[in-house]
């Protein structure tokens, strides 16, 4: 008989109640249990940076993550980036200007990794931002692409802090 | 992965009792526990999630040593504006190592406890023999792909690398493991295999790592951590050695020097001989590379990491020379 276990989880804002093995990952509890299926599974192993998601504003793995481990924490994923209105977070459309993407399938992980890397002040520099994003990987090779929008959007996110402090 | 049961520790004592039930593992970031039991590497039982005990991550720099939490994150020590400044080797060998995601979820005590990159002891479906998996089935490395596997410190019955990098940069400074009940230099708490390859440092069931120590000293604030690897990030070390150097106020001879190497050797590996060579001289291109070439002392080498024996002295040359501003 598998033991279930009752847990609670606040994603994106909202409390999900789930019954799940203890083992189930974070990434598991999100894609197959809640259909929030925007964060993807690449390796499943913590090498590839396609399940990246944010837990109390941080950038981690949900595959290496029991879901467990984060009751009582904030997780956010790529459905929650965007306003309440649909406006779209400055990163996910420096993503579509810049064409940082070619199959998308790496784009949710990228995406979610940029936000956190621009909020933690590591996007300063090209050379920053590749070892900084370096935790995402992208089969189809679209990192030029992805290094330009990462840099666009953290200049426009600073230029809003500026205006909004002004 | 097998299914297991899941508590969450409040206190230290809660972990440490729970941790004495067979088939019980702790389990802090859960990088290396939840890999390795994906793997079926591991079959925990129980896991004791350590995570949210409270007041075992902080990070404190004072005049003669640094403390820093179990909890604290590999990233939280890798930015933390004093060991940036009074230990640079220790926040670069953190900076260097996996990506930023996993260094947010990493725990300094679990770092110091990964376990090796051996493809063949992370892959039990496939390679049955793995004496460190399974004491006495023998080692699948041997005669197989061995580029990663270490040329010193190695047995018969085992030459896995110890993947770490901040171990590295702790043994190089005489950092101390503190388990609560005795603390442990970090070079004697690591094992060399031996013929008891499963054994790898001197924890013991039930013992549950507090923090560690590292003593202030002048090498250590110059200090450097140099990574060598097949990608330029997100990779293990092919080579790496940390090196702090301290020199006499006429600002030439070597006073103190202290060298220790990663991805080359089944744990962290202090070249003791190499500092002895240093030390007393002037820092000149021959010295250095005189010096540099006995951080091989004994090493063997098994097929594909030959490269390692002519890789290590170079990397340590490379870091001497940094340091040194021959550069
Ligand atoms: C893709 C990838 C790349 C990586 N690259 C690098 C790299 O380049 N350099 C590098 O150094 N590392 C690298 N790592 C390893 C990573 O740094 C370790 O997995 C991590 O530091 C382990 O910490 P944790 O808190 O997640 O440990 P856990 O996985 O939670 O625990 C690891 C082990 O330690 C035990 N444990 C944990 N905390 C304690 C404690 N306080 N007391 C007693 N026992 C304890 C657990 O029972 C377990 O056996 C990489 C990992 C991955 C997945
Ligand atoms: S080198 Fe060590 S870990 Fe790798 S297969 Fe041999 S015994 Fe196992
Ligand atoms: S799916 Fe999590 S890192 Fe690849
Ligand atoms: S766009 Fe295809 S993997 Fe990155």
């Amino acid at each position: 008989m598998p033991r279930t276990i009752h847990l609670t989880l606040d994603i994106n804002g909202k409390a999900h109640p789930l019954d799940v093995e203890p083992r189930v990952t974070l990434l598991d509890a999100l894609r197959e249990h809640l259909d929030l299926t925007g964060t993807k599974k690449g390796c499943d192993q913590g090498q590839c940076g396609a399940c990246t998601c944010h837990v109390d504003g941080e950038r981690v793995l949900s595959c290496l993550t029991l879901a467990a481990q984060v009751e009582g924490r904030q997780v956010t994923t790529i459905e929650g980036i965007a306003g309440d209105d649909g406006t779209l977070h400055a990163v996910q459309k420096a993503f579509l200007e810049h064409d940082a993407f070619q199959c998308g399938y790496c784009t949710p992980g990228q995406i979610m990794s940029a936000v956190a890397c621009i909020r933690e002040g590591h996007a300063g520099s090209d050379a920053e931002i590749r070892e900084y994003m370096s935790g995402n990987l992208c089969r189809c090779g679209a990192y030029n692409s992805i290094v330009a929008a990462v840099r666009d959007a953290a200049t426009t996110i600073a230029a809003g802090q500026k205006a909004e402090a002004a | 992965m097998r299914d297991f049961s899941y508590t969450r520790a409040t206190t230290i004592e809660d972990a440490r009792q729970a941790a004495l039930q067979a088939g019980s593992a702790i389990l802090a970031g859960g990088t290396t526990l939840l890999d390795l039991a994906k793997c079926g590497v591991n079959e925990p039982d129980e896991l004791i999630d350590i995570s949210h005990i409270r007041g075992l991550d902080g990070i404190s720099v004072g005049e003669s040593e640094a403390s820093i939490g179990a909890l604290a994150k590999m990233s939280a020590v890798a930015d933390h504006p004093l060991i940036l400044k009074v230990y640079p080797a220790v926040a670069q060998s953190l900076s260097l190592a996996a990506s930023q995601q996993l260094r947010n979820m990493a725990t300094i005590g679990g770092n110091l406890l990964q376990r090796t990159r051996c493809p063949y002891f992370r892959d039990p479906a496939t390679f049955s023999a793995c004496n460190k998996r399974e004491p006495g089935s023998g080692c699948s490395a041997l005669g197989g792909v061995t580029r990663n596997h270490a040329v010193l410190g190695t047995s018969e019955s085992c030459i896995a690398t110890y993947p770490g990098d901040l171990a590295v940069a702790l043994v190089a400074f005489d950092a101390v493991v503190d388990l609560g009940s005795r603390s442990v230099p970090v070079e004697e708490f690591f094992l060399e295999p031996g013929d008891r390859p499963e054994r790898e440092t001197v924890i013991a069931p039930g013992e549950v790592i507090i923090g560690i120590s590292i003593p202030a000293s002048a090498a250590a604030r110059n200090s450097t951590y140099l990574k060598v690897r097949d990608r330029q990030s997100y990779e293990f070390a092919a080579a790496s050695v940390a090196v702090g150097l301290e020199l006499e106020a006429d600002g030439r001879i070597v006073k103190d020097v202290r060298i220790a190497l990663g991805g080359v050797a089944t744990k962290p590996w202090r070249a003791r001989a190499v500092e002895q060579a240093l030390v007393g001289k002037a820092l000149t291109e021959e010295v250095i590379l005189s010096a540099a070439r006995l951080s091989m002392e004994g090493a063997v080498a098994h097929g594909g990491n030959h490269y390692k024996i002519e890789l290590a002295p170079r990397v340590v040359a490379r870091a001497l020379r940094t340091l040194g501003g021959l550069a």
